[in-house]
């Protein structure tokens, strides 16, 4: 029943010189499946990301999406397949779980800073701790992403202090500190005022277009249009269609993924 | 025709509110008059300090006999405490059989312990590091040497010599480090995903916690001499110091998995994400704050971890309670109406002292901590 044919090996337009070549894939992700007790979360699973591609997952709640990405980064467990990330497949060792925990940041919808560390402690703990960086280029490389995400003037307070935001574009520098070759963006946006959602928005299409690897689980489908080089819809813990954004919103294929669109583009 | 549109012209500004806020009578009568039944628990409050408070004063101060009174002017009174007792025997009280010729021993442990503890507990001083760790490691050496002897010179002073206050700021400070991190150590077991240390973590905090103290110091100090090789023993304090830890990691690991709990999983994930190791993860993320959050509970443990030390006159030692209780029952020469009893409130003003000091640090600590992200 199976068929690895929604496997689609992309070649990401924007090349990343500093990093490791673009021909071997980021992502790779063959014939997975989930199951939380009995229930089958994720059903065969295809997915290559290439070096540099954006990927927007989009679907209705329930979907496995989030599932999904965080299966990329092992907060949640395989339990068939394959998911190989940087050419390191995860499986139970703690070592290689760690080694591909270190490339792949995460930014989650409820940001989960640190509430009891500042902002710049937030940013260089890992760095220092995991990287074995020195705390004073630790400290000059969050303050580099602080002002990319433009609240370079944050630093000393605590994340208490922030507005919801403000916090969500830490996150996104706490990850961006780790110097990560693939991020993964779990509802960035979903818990934030609508005010909020644009300064978010801006720093991830900045992110996109220096060329990171990303996959992202959002509702937002002005973003998609505007970044994603491949959009996929799910439903029922499966990959249902994955398409070019332009093709996947002007001329969808499947009949949930046309129902998926009507409901949510107004 | 109805007009439904409108905009605002003008910002309204901010004005005072219109009665006063603050000042005594707002005060009282918002706390202590608010209601009938408020003004009545009130009056009820006040009826009741003025029968408790003066004649407490009286007996503790106002009749009581001073330190550099004498045994015929404690026999004499009736409603006062006989203090000239109590500075009499405070060496016995503050040091057990140590010595006499000797007590600078335990003065400069007393001493050397403020010096070294005293600047830990104050945040803003600097070298907390170098002091944890001299406080931590080299202190305890330093004291054990100085208290028992035996090296440099100094004559061999037994445990069984030791004594009074002495033994039990020994058995709480000791009691106190090594049961901290014990329970942390005992409640990230408890949570373990590996079942052979959940289980060992299980079992001993679940066994040592539905048995009395009492009962793990009779059997340190009756059973374990039945299971030692003939002549060897294991001194009593230190049957004490293990009973006491023990049980006190115990209810610190349930304190302490209580803290843990209440850390939302977003924020494992976040450290994990960052790529973290275990220890890494608990050390700079979970254990800070989950260990702030249960400040009043571990807290609490100390409190009870200190006035439980009283219980070890059952392996024989003479704490602060038990010194007192000694020279109560067979000091002859003192013996007046209120000896006793002011013996007894000297051993509860000195325990009162400690406690009351644990819980208003504990305060402070979590007003400092308080970095305020509860939404």
């Amino acid at each position: 029943m199976s068929e690895p044919s929604q496997t689609t090996a992309a070649s990401g337009q924007a090349t990343r010189q500093d990093k490791a070549t673009s021909t071997k894939p980021a992502i790779e992700i063959i014939g997975m499946h989930k199951w939380y007790g009995d229930f089958h979360v994720l059903r065969d699973i295809n997915l290559t990301v290439g070096d540099g591609e954006r990927i927007v997952i989009a679907g209705p709640s329930g979907s496995g999406k989030s599932t999904l990405i965080r299966c990329v980064n092992r907060l949640e467990e395989h339990q068939e397949g394959q998911i190989i990330v940087n050419g390191v497949e995860l499986t139970a060792d703690l070592k290689r779980i760690d080694e591909v925990r270190r490339e792949v940041g995460m930014v989650f919808q409820h940001f989960n800073l640190f509430p009891h560390l500042t902002i710049l402690q937030n940013l260089t703990l890992a760095p220092i701790w995991v990287r074995g960086t020195p705390k004073a280029a630790a400290e000059a490389t969050a303050m580099h992403y602080l002002e990319r995400v433009k609240i370079p003037e944050q630093a000393n307070k605590f994340p208490g202090q922030l507005s919801g935001g403000q916090q969500q574009r830490v996150a996104i520098a706490r990850s961006l500190c780790m110097q990560p070759r693939i991020m993964l963006f779990d509802e960035p946006t979903s818990a934030l005022d609508p005010e909020m959602v644009k300064e978010v928005l801006d720093v991830m299409i900045s992110l996109a277009e220096e060329g990171m690897t990303m996959i992202c689980v959002t509702h937002e489908m002005g973003f998609a249009r505007q970044v994603a080089d491949r959009v996929i819809f799910m439903d029922q813990g499966q990959i249902i269609e994955q398409n070019e954004p332009e093709q996947f919103f002007s001329n969808p294929q499947h009949e949930r993924t046309k129902l998926f669109l009507s409901q949510i583009l107004h | 025709m109805t007009d439904t549109g409108y905009v605002r012209s003008e910002l309204v500004a901010a004005k005072p509110a219109p009665n006063p806020t603050s000042g005594a009578v707002v005060w009282a009568k918002k706390n202590l008059f608010a209601t009938p039944m408020d003004a009545l628990l009130t009056a009820f409050g006040v009826l009741f300090l003025l029968w408790v408070v003066p004649p407490f004063f009286n007996f503790v101060l106002g009749h009581a006999v001073g330190p550099m009174g004498t045994v015929e002017e404690c026999r004499a009174i009736t409603a006062g405490a006989c203090w000239a007792y109590v500075y009499n025997e405070m060496e016995f009280f503050i040091y057990g059989f140590y010595d006499i010729p000797q007590l600078w021993r335990p003065n400069i442990v007393f001493a050397l312990g403020a010096l070294l503890f005293v600047p830990l507990l104050i945040p803003k001083l600097p070298f907390k590091r170098i002091n944890a760790l001299l406080f931590l490691f080299v202190y305890p050496v330093v004291a054990y040497f100085l208290l028992a002897g035996g090296v440099f010179g100094l004559s061999e002073m037994p445990t069984e010599k030791w004594g009074g206050l002495l033994v039990t700021l020994i058995i709480s400070v000791v009691g106190i480090t090594l049961a901290f991190p014990l329970g942390i150590v005992l409640a990230l077991g408890r949570q373990s995903t590996l079942p052979v240390i959940k289980t060992i973590c299980v079992t001993f905090i679940e066994l040592i916690r539905s048995v009395p103290l009492i009962t793990i110091l009779f059997m340190a100090s009756i059973m374990l001499p039945l299971f030692m090789p003939q002549g060897m023993t294991v001194d009593k304090l230190l049957r004490a110091l293990v009973g006491v830890t023990l049980f006190t990691s115990a209810y610190l690991a349930e304190v302490v998995r209580g803290g843990l709990q209440a850390i939302p999983r977003g924020q494992y994930e976040a450290a994990a994400s960052l790529g973290l190791g275990y220890w890494q993860r608990m050390y700079f993320i979970i254990l800070p704050q989950a260990l702030k959050h249960v400040i009043p509970g571990i807290v609490n443990s100390f409190i009870a971890l200190f006035k439980d030390t009283s219980l070890v006159y059952i392996v024989g030692m003479k704490d602060l309670l038990e010194a007192v209780k000694t020279k109560n029952d067979s000091a002859l020469e003192w013996q007046s109406a209120n000896t006793a009893t002011t013996g007894y409130l000297f051993a509860a003003i000195v325990f009162w002292a400690f406690c009351f000091s644990m819980s208003r640090y504990s305060m402070f600590m979590e007003r400092r901590l308080n970095t305020g992200h509860k939404r």
